[in-house]
């Protein structure tokens, strides 16, 4: 398999998520957003960061990069696309996922290791946990807000496509254990075709046990399986 | 275009300089300068550009060793080399005047300045401290008001910049005391990794090369903020706005990675970023580095405003952008890669022999000076030195006994002391996938993938210290900065240093900036710690009066093993609880008389190089056997202090402790908070109690066992009197402190 991650102008996750890839075996090339082709590609990662700045809106103008009309596209062919972050922006600005992620309700940028739970299985990211699993994450983010209209809220909910949701160490979704404000604690979220995944925290920051986290392991860990790369355990 | 002005005795001395500065202008060109040349003069010559008060004293720093590539004053920052073919850059600088005026941005493009220095060495950067100082924020008043929003907006600014462009800060240190009331200290550090020959020269080499500007536009933000750094604030300041620069991290970061890639090809001679005194400075000083000349023209230059004279266009210090000097003919690569980035680029000049820094604006010459007397041969003063006389000693007999429950309490509370989550919850600490250690621990530790190498950085400086005996402050600031490495089981490397010090024509601060310098000099001999670069900020005053004298140091070890990394926080219930080094009895110049009894009294305390220097060894010793699980020293707020932040400082669990201390002849207060060199509070597992003990007992270092991990409550008995705090309360003074004060 083949996996490709977006460099956007200001994508600074880039990177790490290359690195991470890389480390699980997987070739990995970088794809500039001014290309036009994801042909070959098996997953797509659209890295975190300020893409443009982030000075109109976190991926307003990002959508529009030549290399996004190729996602679309591959997306709607059931590719699989993961956005961490800046990358989860991006594709709720690309109209890949429902709703938006606005500005922190407490105004401040916020960095920590957060707990998620696990909230549904059934789809390529996160097959190789179980419901209510909790995972520790970094998160690193000023606008991880997450919103929708309740028609869009009812909807996820219903079918299963909110995937995590933020917890304390407890795997309570408290008010006080959500970070940012988001709606219903709504940490990552997937498309109704189950193969456009987003979320807030960096899974590619908690990989490598020397950093004290090695959660961010099953989601990588579930698409390789998914795409039989990785013997399921 | 209006005229330019006539050169009066008036317009010199407003671009300050002297008239003998200028009598030497007028020999270097043998004739009179116009004005742009003065322009040129001013800045090159400020203290900001050319150190003219302080290069005398910082001749005095040990700058070679076995591990040194690039040498301090060579090139934008110096170089250490790290093993396996890789090198490190690393540099602390200031912007302390932009930040006092405009927080947000003086702070931001202070990131942004070390950053650029970073990589145009031709290394990645990879992480960041920083060392801020403000006045109090707690308390009322106008001042405490202003003192809030510039912390406020110093860290926001610092944020901005740093997550935008990706690059994780990862610790620092934060003080706050009367003295920094209206004259913040912003001292930022950052740190790259390259192979060593990867390494880029900022040198105009090879006659005939093209000359490249690349980057931001030039407008006219930060006129002259060189010059301006160089004088004192004053209530006017404020007009100085102008001079502060505006960042624009996201172009820096096309910048840094067009740059880098750049790097990688043959295409580059010599590259050097345009910081203070911006198109100036890059174009003398690789003119002089490569005993060359560069010509330029101005208006071939990228711009964002219309009708820049020379004069502003030569001393604009717009953010982002680079000189690069490129191999004839490899002219494509430049515009390939700059294309890729939608970053602006123009070939404005060429490399000459003649030794000269001309420009042109449209074929009109408008400034010849010969560059290595302006970049190089600046005048330099050695500055009328006097002994500021230290407040008489304390009188311990004649300090009243206090609550010393309560005093814990204050201390943990006081913002130099409490816990600064509420700053590096806003930095991004994580991206680079490479923070081992979180921030709020003895020293930074981070994992540099790409050369499979583990860093620890810390920097350090008690100006309580300083203020009272410069030179012994600068001796402690060094010795603490190598124990922090130590208990994060590192060796020192090398030093980086911010010297922030008061106008240097008053005697006083020029003596403190002396001694300071000296003091630092004895402690990087004493651990083997070349200085490699840094930053000299003087004219620290508000209108009341000079800072307290404040030599920052950046020091940067390595760990040879991930099972060395080392925290300061308590890891497991019943773990045993020792103390290396003694319990010490030195109460003078404490954080504790300070904060309780609102002192500033020595003596400083006392320091012995060598009896630290085995102490750090001993406790690296023992890290390598694997036989301690947390090491954290003892500095601010002493004893209690430490043991009270080992116990509360993992964000994931905290654990309560049973400690009891005995020492004849002591109070209790200087028994629980002095703040004696040279001790480190370890904990180990219980089996390995005897084995610690006969280990430094052999190395002649005093140790004991203080007692053990575990609770609900941390219990001290001292000298036969027990105190007692839940571990709720002292959570609650120590890490919600500065959120309160920024909520108030």
């Amino acid at each position: 398999m083949k996996a490709a991650v977006i460099r956007f102008p200001g994508s600074n996750c880039d990177q790490d998520c290359v690195l991470a890839l890389r480390e699980f075996g997987v070739e990995t090339d970088y794809v500039w957003h001014k290309e036009t082709s994801v042909a070959g590609y098996d997953l797509l990662v659209l890295p975190g960061g300020f893409s443009y700045g982030d000075y109109l809106r976190c991926g307003a103008i990002a959508r529009f990069s030549p290399i996004m009309k190729a996602v679309k596209e591959a997306a709607a062919a059931g590719t699989l696309v993961l956005g961490t972050c800046n990358g989860f922006q991006i594709l709720c600005e690309a109209g890949l996922l429902p709703g938006a992620l606005i500005r922190n309700r407490s105004l401040h940028f916020v960095c920590q290791h957060q707990h998620v739970r696990v909230e549904d299985v059934a789809n390529p990211f996160l097959h190789t946990a179980r419901t209510g699993t909790l995972l520790k994450l970094p998160i690193a983010h000023g606008e991880g807000c997450y919103v929708a209209d309740p028609a869009t809220l009812r909807e996820l909910n219903h079918s299963g496509r909110i995937l995590l949701r933020y917890t304390d160490a407890n795997g309570a979704a408290t008010d006080a254990a959500n970070p940012n404000g988001s709606t219903e604690h709504i940490a990552g979220i997937v498309n109704a075709g189950r193969n456009v995944f987003g979320l807030m925290p960096h899974p590619e920051r908690a990989c490598d046990a020397r950093l004290g986290s090695v959660d961010g392991r099953t989601v990588f860990e579930s698409i390789l399986t998914t795409l039989g790369v990785l013997q399921a355990a | 275009m209006s005229a330019e002005p006539a050169i009066t005795p008036a317009l010199i001395a407003k671009h300050g300089l002297t008239p003998e500065e200028y009598a030497r202008i007028q020999s270097i060109l043998k004739r009179d300068p116009n004005f742009t040349e003065l322009g040129i003069f001013s800045v090159m010559w400020s203290e900001h550009c050319s150190y003219k008060n302080s290069k005398n004293e910082l001749r005095k720093f040990p700058t070679t060793g076995p591990t040194v590539l690039v040498k301090a004053g060579e090139e934008n920052a110096g170089v250490i080399d790290i093993g396996d073919g890789w090198g490190i850059a690393f540099k602390m600088e200031s912007h302390n005047h932009p930040s006092a005026v405009e927080p947000f941005q003086g702070a931001a493009t202070g990131v942004g300045g070390i950053i650029r220095d970073i990589f145009t060495m031709g290394a990645r950067p990879v992480f960041s401290l920083n060392s801020l100082r403000f006045g109090p924020i707690t308390g009322e008043g106008a001042n405490v008001k202003t003192n809030r929003r510039l912390f406020a907006g110093v860290v926001s600014g610092i944020a901005h910049y740093g997550n935008c462009i990706g690059i994780p800060t990862i610790g620092g240190e934060i003080y706050f005391d009367e003295s920094y009331d209206g004259n913040p200290l912003v001292n930022v550090f950052n740190l790259g990794i390259l192979k060593h020959e990867q390494i880029a020269r900022g040198a105009a080499r090879g006659i005939g090369n093209p000359v490249f500007y690349v980057g931001a536009e030039t407008g006219r933000d930060g006129l002259a903020g060189a010059a301006f750094a160089s004088r004192e604030l004053t209530e006017e300041s404020k007009q100085d706005r102008p001079a502060v620069q505006v960042g624009d991290p996201f172009k820096e970061k096309l910048l840094l990675e067009a740059c880098l890639e750049l790097l990688a090809t043959d295409a580059v001679a010599g590259i050097q970023d345009m910081g203070a005194a911006g198109l100036t400075c890059s174009t003398c000083e690789t003119a002089s580095r490569g005993g060359t000349g560069v010509e330029i023209d101005l208006a071939k230059v990228p711009k964002r405003e219309t009708g820049m004279t020379p004069y502003e266009i030569m001393l604009s210090e717009s953010q982002e952008r680079m000189l690069i000097i490129v191999k004839k003919g490899h002219e494509q690569t430049v515009v390939d890669i700059f294309e890729k980035w939608d970053l602006p680029y123009a070939e404005v000049g060429v490399v000459k022999d003649d030794g000269m820094m001309r420009v042109l604006n449209n074929g009109v010459e408008v400034a010849e000076i010969p560059a290595r007397q302006l970049a190089d041969e600046a005048p330099l003063y050695s500055r009328e030195a006097k002994a500021k006389p230290a407040p008489a000693d304390l009188d311990l007999a004649k300090l009243p006994e206090t609550d010393n429950r309560a005093a814990l309490l204050t201390l943990l509370a006081h913002p130099s002391i409490a816990s600064k989550n509420w700053v590096y919850r806003q930095y991004d600490h994580t991206v680079r996938a490479g923070t081992m250690v979180l921030p709020g621990s003895d020293s930074a530790v981070f994992l540099v993938r790409e050369a499979n190498k583990i860093l620890a950085a810390t920097s350090d400086c008690n100006a309580l210290y300083c203020a009272i005996d410069p030179r012994q402050g600068a001796r402690i600031a060094i010795a603490e900065a190598a124990r922090n490495l130590a208990c994060s089981g590192a060796v020192p490397l090398a030093v980086t240093d911010n010297l922030n010090f008061g106008n240097p024509h008053k005697p006083e601060n020029f003596w403190q900036l002396r001694e300071s310098v000296e003091g630092l000099a004895e402690g990087c001999r004493a651990f083997d710690t070349p200085v490699t670069g840094g930053n000299v900020s003087l004219y620290n005053e508000s209108p009341a009066a000079a800072i307290d004298p404040t030599p920052t140091v950046g020091m940067v070890g390595i760990i040879e093993d991930e099972r060395h990394v080392t925290s300061s926080h308590f890891k497991t219930a019943g773990d045993a609880i020792l103390l290396v080094g003694g319990l010490g009895d030195e109460l003078g110049a404490s954080h504790f008389l300070k904060a309780v009894h609102g002192l500033k009294l020595g003596p400083v305390p006392a320091l012995d190089f060598a009896h630290e220097r085995a102490v750090h060894d001993a406790v690296r010793a023992l890290i390598k056997s694997r036989l301690v699980k947390s090491a954290h020293d003892c500095s601010e707020g002493g004893l209690a202090v430490a043991l009270a932040e080992s116990c509360l400082s993992d964000p994931a669990q905290q654990f309560g402790a049973t400690v009891e201390i005995t020492a004849a002849g002591l109070r209790l207060d200087q028994l629980l908070f002095n703040e004696t060199q040279g001790r480190i509070v370890l904990s180990t597992n219980p089996t390995h109690v005897a084995a610690v003990l006969m280990l430094l007992e052999l190395r002649g270092i005093p140790a004991c066992k203080l007692g053990v991990v575990g609770g609900n409550l941390v219990k001290i008995t001292a000298n036969g009197e027990a105190l007692a705090w839940s571990l709720t309360e002292l959570h609650h003074a120590w890490h919600d402190s500065i959120a309160r004060a920024m909520q108030a």
